[in-house]
């Protein structure tokens, strides 16, 4: 699988002729849901219309932690096997999964003033544990931003990457443990025991659509880069004459 | 060859440390300052302060940690000691963990040890003081060993003071909760959270090393 990909060339053929075809899924995908959200489903029997919000928060917040897990996934790689696609993907990565974790943490937070009352509650373990995946993304792209040549970026965004994977749990589980201790009762859980099929069938399929839509990116972002190389390639070739 | 690196590594960094002026004294300086600065800000009211003192010494004390982490390895790429430390035998994760180590010995023992006056000044009961100095010490060897690994791997890169913030901050996201939670009850003997507390420093001197060696091989070439 890996080896496939490996080469440049195949993987600039396979991208694409997959790339339209995940947009377009993606597209489909994400429209299904989000009329669902906005026209089909029932208000909320507690939260109201406000539940809706639902369908792009929870995309949102299964890919800011795939993202980062598929980050740490190529970064191994890279770090292995030195397959330069996967360092083109890590690079190509951060960014998206920012993004997705910025609109989890902005749609949490417009979600949680009529619910809650409040714009930010930090004895909520999950709201606080994305904002430190945030700011995990954010050091990683600054890391590879800093650096001088694209090897040395690479290399310290992969351990870096690293690093903050094994971390992550701890982080979890300490904030876990912090919030605990300053429960409140009161705060409306989102993931009761039961969820209508109404609800979930839609939801499941907008998560999978913004999936194929981060894959799309990642694809169209990786194409540029390998182009960009490619060009950068050009104009040296030229000036050694 | 007479001292083996790691250790010469070690006295090295202690020996920098000092040889620059009031160079380990700076971080005492700054935590003091930064300490000092938040009764002005929330107003002196004793039992807010005593709510909020332990907490304000673990934010000050990570970001104490902080000041003089730039230079940690920055030095010994410049002066081609990191090209030597890779000629020899002894592991570079020995190596960084040793100088790391010594940094911390030199800067940030210091402010562990200044935790009893500045926690008394922030009505922190004087009973609770001196167990609460030895958990900011294991505490801020957990901050700086994570400190330790942005240091190196934004070894070449200038002015990277605050990129090792943005680095190493949400690594010191576990000892900084353990820690404010095992200052909690600490009259009523060793919470758990102590242990807890322990256990995140434990695990940054088990994994920043490796990750250490790794940035500076990088840094090297």
């Amino acid at each position: 699988m890996i080896q496939v990909f490996a080469n440049p060339h195949r993987f600039m053929a396979f991208s694409k002729a997959v790339q339209p075809w995940l947009y377009a899924l993606a597209t489909v995908m994400i429209a299904y849901s989000l009329w669902q959200a906005f026209y089909v489903v029932a208000p909320e029997q507690v939260q109201g219309d406000s539940a809706r919000i639902l369908f792009i928060h929870v995309p949102a917040a299964w890919l800011s932690m795939s993202t980062y897990v598929g980050l740490f996934v190529c970064s191994f790689i890279w770090f292995i096997w030195r397959h330069e696609l996967a360092d083109t993907a890590a690079k190509s990565l951060a960014p998206i999964g920012a993004a997705y974790t910025a609109i989890c943490l902005a749609t949490g937070s417009i979600w949680g003033k009529p619910t809650w009352g409040t714009w930010w509650q930090w004895d909520d373990t999950r709201m606080v544990s994305v904002l430190v995946l945030f700011f995990l993304y954010l050091g990683y792209m600054a890391l590879r931003a800093a650096m001088d040549t694209r090897q040395k970026a690479a290399r310290a965004g992969a351990i870096l990457a690293m690093v903050g994977l094994v971390n992550v749990p701890i982080i979890k589980f300490s904030v876990d443990i912090w919030a605990s201790l300053h429960q409140s009762a009161s705060v409306i859980r989102m993931d009761g025991p039961s969820m209508d099929a109404s609800y979930l069938v839609p939801l499941l399929i907008g998560a999978l659509g913004h999936t194929l839509l981060m894959v799309a990116l990642a694809l169209t972002a990786m194409r540029t880069d390998v182009m960009t190389r490619r060009a950068n390639a050009l104009v040296l070739r030229q000036a050694v004459g | 060859m007479t001292a083996s690196p790691i250790l010469s590594a070690f006295r090295q960094a202690l020996g920098e440390a000092w040889a620059g002026g009031a160079g380990a004294l700076l971080p005492v300086g700054f935590f003091a300052g930064a300490a000092m600065l938040v009764p002005f800000g929330i107003g002196h009211e004793d039992a807010q302060l005593r709510a909020i003192g332990p907490g304000i010494l673990w934010v000050a004390l990570a970001l104490s940690s902080l000041v003089t982490m730039e230079r940690l390895f920055q030095a010994d790429l410049e002066d081609g000691a990191l090209d030597l430390w890779l000629q020899t035998d002894a592991p570079l994760s020995a190596i960084a963990a040793g100088k790391t180590l010594a940094h911390w010995l030199a800067a940030g023992l210091p402010l562990a040890l200044i935790t009893p006056v500045l926690g008394l000044m922030l009505q922190v009961p004087p009973e609770d003081v001196l167990p609460a100095s030895a958990a900011y010490a294991l505490g801020g060897l957990a901050f700086f060993f994570w400190g330790g690994v942005g240091a190196a791997l934004t070894a070449t890169v200038r002015r990277g003071g605050l990129l090792i913030a943005l680095i190493a901050l949400p690594l010191y996201v576990p000892t900084a909760i353990f820690g404010a939670l095992a200052l909690q009850s600490t009259a009523s003997g060793l919470p758990p959270e102590a242990l807890y507390l322990a256990a995140s420093t434990l695990f940054a001197l088990a994994v920043a090393p490796f990750a250490m060696a790794a940035a500076l091989r990088l840094a090297a070439d």
